[in-house]
Parts: structure tokens; sequence; C-alpha cells
């Protein structure tokens, strides 16, 4: 079909397979990557480890397609030196295998899609900052800096879409509630108001996790569709609240209260750039507004924009407000808790640009709440040396005091550096 | 079989219909038979696409994809593009879809399969680089016509050669620059910008012409950027007109799960 010039020549070699490693990658359409990376703080925090990430991965992915339905496979093998566990679960963080997906997709009629087992599932619209989103994050791999497609967290799921022209709807069952991998203290200290310190691997956070399938269960779901140019969307999520928003009353072991969003969306061409709004209404456990113990209703929202400046050069500007409602105690009386904010105000930029012929990107992003004057910075410089060879450095820092949202965390800034060979 | 009656006219077309070609082409109708002979024969079109972009250094990097594009509105002026990688790794997978605009910016998404995240991305400066290339994002989708002012500055027996100069010179990196359009099939064999002190800083080959399924097609072009040093060869192959993409692949729904009857 092609001319078999020698310069193409190698790329379009399809002939018969001469070892069983081609073959099986061949049947299975195998990729991935090798990829090391350390992390180092720049200040001590005596309550953990200097590096906050030592670790060698190797992610390998598959896939393949039967005549009904495709399966997908992708699994990271984690040596983790800075980890105290050393288990052989399938999630990461001590274990030494991370599941990112293991699913099965089929369409059992022409409108439906369905996907069964694990996944990472997104939608909305903002970047790095979720409303409607309620799947898993991790939030442990955003702060220690692996790369931000870690933010996310796989989800054991069922996912069904169904298809019209005048609308579409998904809705994920997650039969066993997932939580977020939170901030428990075990890798990044945190603030607890009742020491009014730092709390860290000696004194890691528990919690009551709910378990149990069919009992303590996750719906999400989201009705969209385009407008001429613009997307519009509604979002509705079951659930509980995915990382810990509760304390039990002997104020010691945390949980997840119940917790109910419903949500909307638009985003579209704008202003010479793509803007995006949502906003979404978290309707907390019954009960919330009479004490302190658990996080109460919020109203949150944000506006985007994002745009091209030329030169390759990407702007990206937010502004996120949350708003918590009135409770039914005086928190004033008991001085054991510390009055949250009742407004808070985020604001973040992302600069991004590219060099020589996308060879080099540099970004830097900010996440910044002007009341507290807190805030998370964080630098990226990747260079790719070929196709199959990127070194990557990143700084990540969080400033503020240490009572602050981002400034309690302040300890974990870090010097990252990565290399990563593609296969 | 509409198919292979096309192609058989078509096949008839070059000695007959075209040895009679009016000698009197105004300039802007060449160029409106150029812009349907590389962007908008056949109702769609699949290709692979593999890309080598050799550095000042000689240094190569690849890219492989697979490319659907289809035709909508009236002829010659909106189309959708679905732009599937397939290599190099760190790219594979990941999805670029642009529904161009008549007259309006381009809807352009990306889809991140690692995130299953569906990126909304800014209309950029189309005279950047499409995928790190020396191809820019014009190259591929086309520049809308009436942006320039055009004329036939020369002609021998096989070629017209068009200036084009822009109504806005401050939206481009060029001046001018220069098509040589083949008399037969209406492609641009070759093409040069000129800066601003007329120097020829980006030329462009097509290196190889076949007849597939009726259609002159460039299978092989090249893209020299004369002030880096850079050069993109582009090898196209599997290409197929009129399969009958279904409008619907141009949605969300296509991003997550892929249409693979198509790209295969």
């Amino acid at each position: 079909m092609w001319p078999r010039e020698a310069v193409f020549a190698e790329t379009h070699n399809e002939q018969p397979s001469n070892g069983l490693w081609q073959t099986l990658a061949e049947e299975i359409d195998l990729s991935g990557y090798w990829e090391t990376r350390l992390a180092l703080r720049l200040r001590s925090d005596p309550e953990q480890k200097p590096f906050s990430l030592a670790e060698t991965r190797l992610q390998l992915e598959g896939e393949r397609d039967f005549d009904a339905f495709t399966i997908e496979v992708t699994a990271d093998i984690v040596f983790d030196a800075v980890s105290d566990e050393r288990a052989l679960g399938l999630d990461g963080d001590g274990d030494y295998v991370d599941l990112r997906r293991a699913s099965v997709s089929f369409s059992p009629l022409d409108f439906v899609d369905i996907k069964v087992g694990r996944q990472i599932l997104t939608w909305g619209t903002g970047d790095l900052i979720f409303i409607n989103d309620l799947f898993a994050k991790d939030w442990r791999s955003f702060l220690l800096g692996r790369s931000v497609e870690y933010l996310k967290a796989p989800t054991d799921a069922v996912k069904a879409s169904f298809f019209s022209t005048a609308a579409n709807l998904d809705i994920v069952y997650v039969p066993e509630f997932g939580a977020d991998r939170y901030i428990d203290g075990s890798r990044v200290s945190f603030f607890d108001p009742a020491t009014a310190g730092l709390r860290g691997r000696s004194n890691p956070l528990t919690t009551d996790e709910p378990s149990g399938w069919f009992t303590h269960d996750e719906v999400s779901a989201r009705f969209y569709r385009t407008l001429g140019p613009f997307e519009v969307a509604a979002y509705y999520y079951d659930g509980y609240w995915k990382s810990p928003a509760g304390l039990r009353p002997d104020l010691e072991r945390a949980f997840f209260p119940r917790l109910h969003v419903y949500g909307a969306s638009l985003r579209g061409p704008m202003f010479g750039g793509i803007s995006s709004a949502e906003f979404g209404f978290y309707d907390s456990q019954s009960g919330a507004s009479r004490t302190p113990l658990i996080q109460g209703n919020e109203i949150r929202a944000l506006v985007g924009y994002e745009r091209d400046l030329g030169q390759e050069l990407t702007l990206g500007l937010q502004y996120s407000f949350e708003h918590k409602q009135d409770s039914d105690f005086d928190i004033a009386e008991d001085a054991r808790f510390e009055a949250p904010q009742k407004n808070r105000h985020l604001l973040t930029l992302r600069l991004t640009k590219q060099f020589w012929q996308q060879r080099f990107e540099a970004s830097v992003f900010n996440f910044y709440a002007p009341k507290d004057k807190d805030g998370h910075l964080r630098l990226k410089a990747a260079y790719k040396f070929s196709d199959a060879i990127k070194l990557e450095a990143g700084l990540n820092i969080f400033y503020g005091s240490q009572a602050t949202f981002f400034g309690q965390f302040k300890r974990a800034s870090n010097l990252t550096t990565a290399l990563r060979f593609n296969f | 079989m509409r198919v292979f009656s096309v192609g058989l006219i078509s096949l008839l077309l070059p000695q007959t219909a075209m040895a009679q070609a009016p000698a009197t082409l105004s300039a802007m109708e060449i160029v409106e038979k150029a812009n349907h002979a590389i962007f908008y024969q056949g109702g769609d079109q699949k290709a692979r696409v593999d890309m080598l972009i050799t550095d000042k250094q000689g240094r190569e990097r690849t890219r492989q994809l697979t490319l659907l594009r289809r035709n909508f509105g009236a002829s010659d002026t909106d189309q959708k593009y679905y732009v599937y990688f397939n290599k190099p790794s760190d790219v594979k997978k990941l999805v670029f879809m642009a529904w161009k605009n008549t007259g309006a910016d381009d809807d352009r998404w990306l889809y991140l399969p690692a995130l299953d995240l569906v990126k909304r991305i800014a209309a950029s400066d189309e005279r950047t680089s499409f995928v790190g290339s020396d191809f820019f994002y014009q190259d591929v989708s086309g520049r809308e016509i009436n942006e320039d002012v055009h004329r036939l500055v020369g002609e021998d027996d096989d070629f017209y050669i068009i200036e084009s100069t822009p109504k806005n010179p401050k939206d481009v990196e060029f001046s001018s620059y220069k098509n040589w359009v083949d008399k037969t099939t209406f492609l641009p064999k070759k093409a040069e910008y000129l800066n601003d002190k007329g120097i020829v800083y980006r030329a462009y080959k097509a290196l190889k012409i076949e007849i597939i399924d009726g259609f002159a097609t460039v299978i092989d072009a090249q893209m020299e950027n004369r002030n880096t040093g850079s050069t993109t060869r582009l090898h196209y192959f599997d290409i197929n007109y009129d399969i009958g993409l279904p409008e619907d692949i141009y949605s969300e729904r296509y991003l997550r799960k892929l249409p693979k009857a198509f790209l295969k």
C-alpha cells in the first residue's frame, strides 16, 4: 500500500512477529513506562522522612478487543522506599501493585455503553478543582509530588452511559464506598486543631470507613448535552464525603458522613477562550447543622477561563467560592473547636509554555486563598530527550500560616525529579 | 457501487475533461479548486499518518496517528476531524477532536485517557506547530481562502503559480506565500512561505501523489523550516474515501470509547 522507503520501513514493519514477547505485546497492545521519581522535602518535618518520594514504578498497560467486549488493564508495579508498609495489595501506597484499571466494556444496545470494573473516572469543568466530580482522588500523590495523572485514584464501579440526540446520561454505581487517598498524617503531616499542632506518622488519623457491598454504596449521575458550541450538564451524587469530614464523639476517630450533591456546569467558547462555570450544593448528613463534629452544608462554585496567548503559551484562571451554611449551634461556646471560615475564596493561575518544537514544557500552577493568604505553587519543567525518554523536575511549595488549608502542608513542600522511559 | 463509479470517472477525467480545462481560470478559481483538492475530497476520509520530525541536529521523533475527517454543511466549508494517536507511547490513545467552523473559531477537544479527562481547548493560534511538527494546525485543517488575496503570477504547461498575501498581516508570520498548483489534479506540488525580507523560510513539497478511490491524493509530503533547520515528513497510508463515517463519532462518547471499526 505504501512505498517501503528506508526512512519509514521500521515504523511500517507489520511482518509476522518473531518472538513470544513480541506476539504477546501485539496481542494485548502492550505499552507503558518505567519511571523513577525522587522528591526531597525542602523543610524538615520531625514527623516525616526527608524524602517525600523515592520510588520506581513500572506501568504496564494492555488492551484486548473481543467480538462483543474490550478488556483493559493498567497496573503499576511499585517499589517505594519511603513507605513503611510493604503489602501485596492492589492499591498503591505501600502495596507492591497499584492497579489503575481492570475493566470490561461493551455496548449491549447501540445507544448504551457499559464499563464494569476498576476505572479512572472524571467529569466537571474545574482545573484541579472538583465540585461535582466526587470520584476518588489521590491527594497524597498530589501533595507528595507524583505526576498529576495520579491525582485520580481508581474507582471500582459500573458505569452505564446512555446516548440520545436530545441528551446523554451517565450513571456510575460504586457498590462499596471508595474514599479518597486522603491526608492522614502517614506520609504528609496535617494541622490538628485539637492540639494546635502538626499530626504525622507517629499518630496518623484513624477513620471508620463505611464498608459493605450494596449497603454503603455510591451513585453519581451526569445528564449532559451540547447547545451549539456550549456543553451543559447537571449532576447528582448520593454517597459520603470522600475525605473524612466528621469526628466521632471521642474526638479521635474520623469518619465519612453521608453526602448528597446537586450541581450543574456550563462550558464553551467565550471572550476568545474557553470559559466555564460550575456549582454544587453539598447536602451533608442530616443533623450536621446541630453539631460541630460534622462538616455542614456548603455551596461551592467556580468560574474559569482559559486562552491561548500565542507562541504556544496558554493561560488559565479560576475563581472558586465555598460558602458554609449557618449552623444551629454556637461554636464560640465550645473551646475545643475553632469556628470554620464561613466563606472561602480561592484563585488559581495556570501558565503553560512549550519550547523547542514541544520538546520542552514549562508550567506554573498556583492556588491562592486571599483571605488567609495561603496557597500552593506548582512549578514543572519537562524535557523530552526522545519519544521514549523524558526528564522532569518540579517544585511543590505550600505557603501560609500553619493553621490554614495550604499552610498546614508547608513542611511537605518538595523538590521532585523523575526520569521516565516510555515503551 | 458509488465509490467504484466515482473512481472510474476520475480515471477517465485526466485524458478527457481535464485536457479541455479552460485556459482562463481566475486566481480565485484555482485557489478554490486547490483548497478542495487538498482538504475536501470525498464526503469523508480515513488515513493513517506517519510523521517523522528531524531537527537540525539530526535527532528524530515520530508520531503515528489516524485521521478521520468528514465534511459538513455546504461544500468546502465545515468539517470535523477525529485524530487518534497510535504512537509513540507517551501520547498513545490520546484523541484530538476539532470541529472546523468556516468563518469562526474551531471547537477543539482533547481526551487524556490517563485522567479520563475530556478537555476543551482554546482555539489556538492556527500558525503554531501541530503536535510538535513543522506543520501548523492550518496546514493540516486548511487556511480559509478569503484570509488572503490571491494572484496568478505565473503559469507553464504543468503548474499555475499563485501568490497569496494576507489581508491581516499582523495575524501571521509570513508576508506572502506561493503555491505551485498542478494543472491536472489541482494539488499544490510545492509551496514557499516568504518573510518580510522576501526570503523563503518555510517550504512544502508534495513528494508523491497517488489516485486513491478515484481521488488524486498526496501520500508523501515534507515541510521544511529553514529558520530552525527542522524538517517534517508525512507519510499517509491506509487511505480510504467515503467510508460512511457516522456523524456521532465526533462527540464526547467516542472520545472515551474509540470508534474502533474506523480506526483499524
